[in-house]
């Protein structure tokens, strides 16, 4: 309110710098995504569609992109009924322990993805499993339980219960009351919650890397390893951009969703 | 404290003979939330069909025994019938009887008409009877054309009646309603009172209605019971409970408290013991007024007028110690003439019979028969 011109000025600049820095390389990307030349030159020499035709009829590129949607539904799918379920114990229900559960739920989302990834890698070569797309949704679910878990969480908070005790007393039992009434109530929880997960399984790599195992690419690995092959680029490009958009959208309605909820956050 | 009994204690002759059982009966009814008594030890018999009141403070345990008679809260000790029938460990939706809650709880993903059918609905009630009984009772709460609304596009008074409706389509045998006209305003409030005492004397069933507004409980019910840190101090009609308040507390929770005790009992009324007169039996006289031997009086100087329209509030403070509020109503007087009573002399009269003995706090005996006629 009362900073001298110069503050303001500098102010002004400050964030203009830090907007910048965050999207510009993303304007970059996006470019270039367009660019005729197969070599990274600015500004680009002309402007062609070309790359994404050639990306659609990539055979390594729809594989890993079937992957990704098959590992990002089945993930969010795990996570949102897991979640729930977690969410309405610690929520509904009081028990012996239910502080330290409802913060040992949490805890996952700080470890560091490469933790995740080497317990999950050891966990499931001990059982002898196959690595592929089975290994991949499971190893995206852990983390997508918590977004789910998260975002229900902080909207049964929200929820006033009497609704639910009107149900009850009108005559429906348990099952009822949760069918009719509690859940409607989570809809759009579960919506943004969803949203969060898929775009998060969407764009996840460590995770990925440690339990994909050789013959299994997702999107994000499949740009990982063409990334080091100059002939790949312009299709890496167009691909990284469609990645981008298919995360950033599913966050940004998740965002419009939730409103003004808490817990939307990773 | 001790409980005193929960059968009605004014002995009023029952006019409502025991041929059929009780809609509810608490026996000795126990809640403790941790280390906290909600309810203490709480025994009442309430008649099938009677719009019985539940009044008392916040805290004093009246809405924790409602929520044990809908079931949402279970008893530490005690037992709950239901017309004869113990339902103790019955879960709320295997019990014969429907919630008004305060809040309302009307469910805002549906519309009014799909709220009003739910209980029909989630009992399987076939499509016909449904669709009549849910106009019924839109009906009857006066919301007919209002089926395709959200709760969100209502009013308040409008929320309040679909709750009514929602919970009277099922036709339960005993209502619970939980101060349900609280959020309402007070016009709204007062035309609520009488529209739900129709509704009661339309549908027959009993109504148990908590409430912390003694005069909504003393113009609607057809009997009270007054709540105190989680016992019941009286039971006993409208009259019964404002005329012969048993109790310092009932005496003061309904009504205007105005107590005699310790010098100013022995002074004015040659009695030991806590006493109240209401201050509608009290008239204001000069000091040197004659006072006949049915009547007690006493001398005191008017310490504020409080003009309210259609009566006027007097504090008198008395020479033997304490005060006594006295309402008169403005018959004549316009609001100057009251106002200028201020600080005068006065001599208080009012009839022996109209002197009440209570218990608690520091009485002795405290027995009421001294002082009635």
């Amino acid at each position: 309110m009362t900073e001298s011109p110069f503050v303001r000025v500098l102010l002004r600049v400050g964030t203009w710098l830090v907007l910048g820095f965050l999207y510009l390389p993303l304007v970059i990307l996006a470019v270039y995504a367009f660019n005729e030349s197969r070599a990274l030159a600015w500004p680009p020499p002309g402007l062609t569609l070309h790359w994404f035709g050639e990306a659609a009829a990539n055979p390594a590129v729809r594989a890993a992109f079937l992957n990704s949607i098959i590992a990002g539904s089945a993930a969010t799918a795990i996570a949102l009924v897991l979640g729930t379920l977690a969410s309405l114990a610690v929520q509904r229900f009081a028990f012996f322990g239910r502080d330290t559960i409802a913060f040992a739920l949490v805890l996952p989302i700080a470890l560091p993805g490469v933790i995740t990834g080497i317990a999950l890698q050891t966990t499931f070569k001990t059982m002898g499993l196959n690595f592929g797309l089975m290994t991949i949704i499971i190893g995206h679910a852990t983390f997508c339980v918590v977004i789910a878990y998260n975002n229900v969480v902080a909207r049964l908070r929200r929820l006033p219960r009497t609704p639910e005790e009107a149900s009850a007393d009108l005559g429906a039992d348990s099952w009822m009351t949760f069918r009719h009434i509690t859940l409607p109530g989570m809809g759009t929880a579960l919506l943004s919650g969803g949203l969060l997960s898929f775009a998060l399984s969407f764009d996840e790599i460590i995770v990925t890397l440690f339990t994909a195992g050789a013959g299994t690419q997702t999107i994000p690995i499949w740009i990982f390893a063409s990334i080091q092959r100059p002939t790949e680029l312009p299709v890496v490009n167009v691909v990284a951009l469609v990645l981008l958009l298919l995360s950033v959208i599913p966050v940004y309605l998740a965002q419009r969703i939730a409103g003004e909820t808490a817990g939307v956050t990773r | 404290m001790t409980a005193p009994p929960g059968t009605p204690l004014a002995g009023q002759p029952d006019s409502d003979p025991a041929r059929r059982a009780p809609a509810v009966t608490l026996e000795h009814l126990v809640k403790r939330f941790g280390e906290v008594d909600a309810v203490s030890g709480v025994d009442l018999e309430i008649r099938d069909g009677e719009f019985f009141s539940m009044l008392g403070p916040s805290g004093s345990g009246k809405t924790t025994t409602l929520r044990m008679i809908a079931g949402f809260e279970t008893p530490t000790e005690g037992r709950i019938l239901l017309h004869g029938k113990d339902v103790t460990g019955v879960p709320p939706f295997d019990r014969d009887v429907n919630t008004v809650f305060q809040d309302y709880a009307l469910f805002p993903h549906m519309t009014v008409g799909q709220n009003v059918a739910y209980g029909l609905m989630v009992r399987r009630t076939p499509a016909a009877e449904l669709a009549s009984r849910t106009d019924d009772a839109l009906r009857m709460v006066q919301l007919e054309g209002y089926e395709k609304r959200r709760p969100a596009q209502l009013s308040g008074g409008q929320r309040q009646r679909v709750a009514l409706a929602r919970a009277l389509v099922n036709r339960p045998r005993v209502l619970l309603l939980d101060e349900p006209l609280g959020a309402l305003d007070l016009k709204l409030r007062e035309e609520m009172q009488i529209e739900l005492k129709e509704i009661q004397g339309q549908v027959g069933i009993t109504f148990i209605y908590v409430t912390h507004d003694q005069d909504e409980a003393l113009v609607m019910s057809d009997r009270i019971a007054v709540f105190n840190r989680g016992l019941i101090e009286q039971v006993g009609t409208p009259a019964d409970v404002y005329e012969h308040p048993l109790t310092t507390f009932v005496a003061s929770f309904v009504g205007t408290s105005n107590l005699l005790s310790a010098a100013a009992a022995r002074d004015i009324l040659g009695m030991d013991g806590t006493f109240t007169v209401r201050p509608e039996k009290i008239r204001i006289g000069a000091p040197e007024d004659s006072v006949a031997t049915d009547e007690h009086s006493a001398l005191g100087r008017i310490r504020e007028v409080v003009y309210l329209g259609a009566d006027t509030r007097y504090i008198v403070a008395l020479d033997a110690g304490g005060e006594l509020i006295v309402t008169q109503q403005n018959l004549q007087a316009s609001s100057m003439e009251a106002l200028a009573a201020q600080g005068r002399v006065v001599r208080l009269i009012w009839q022996r019979q109209h002197v009440l003995a209570l218990k608690g706090g520091t009485t002795t005996s405290g027995e009421a028969e001294g002082a009635e006629t």
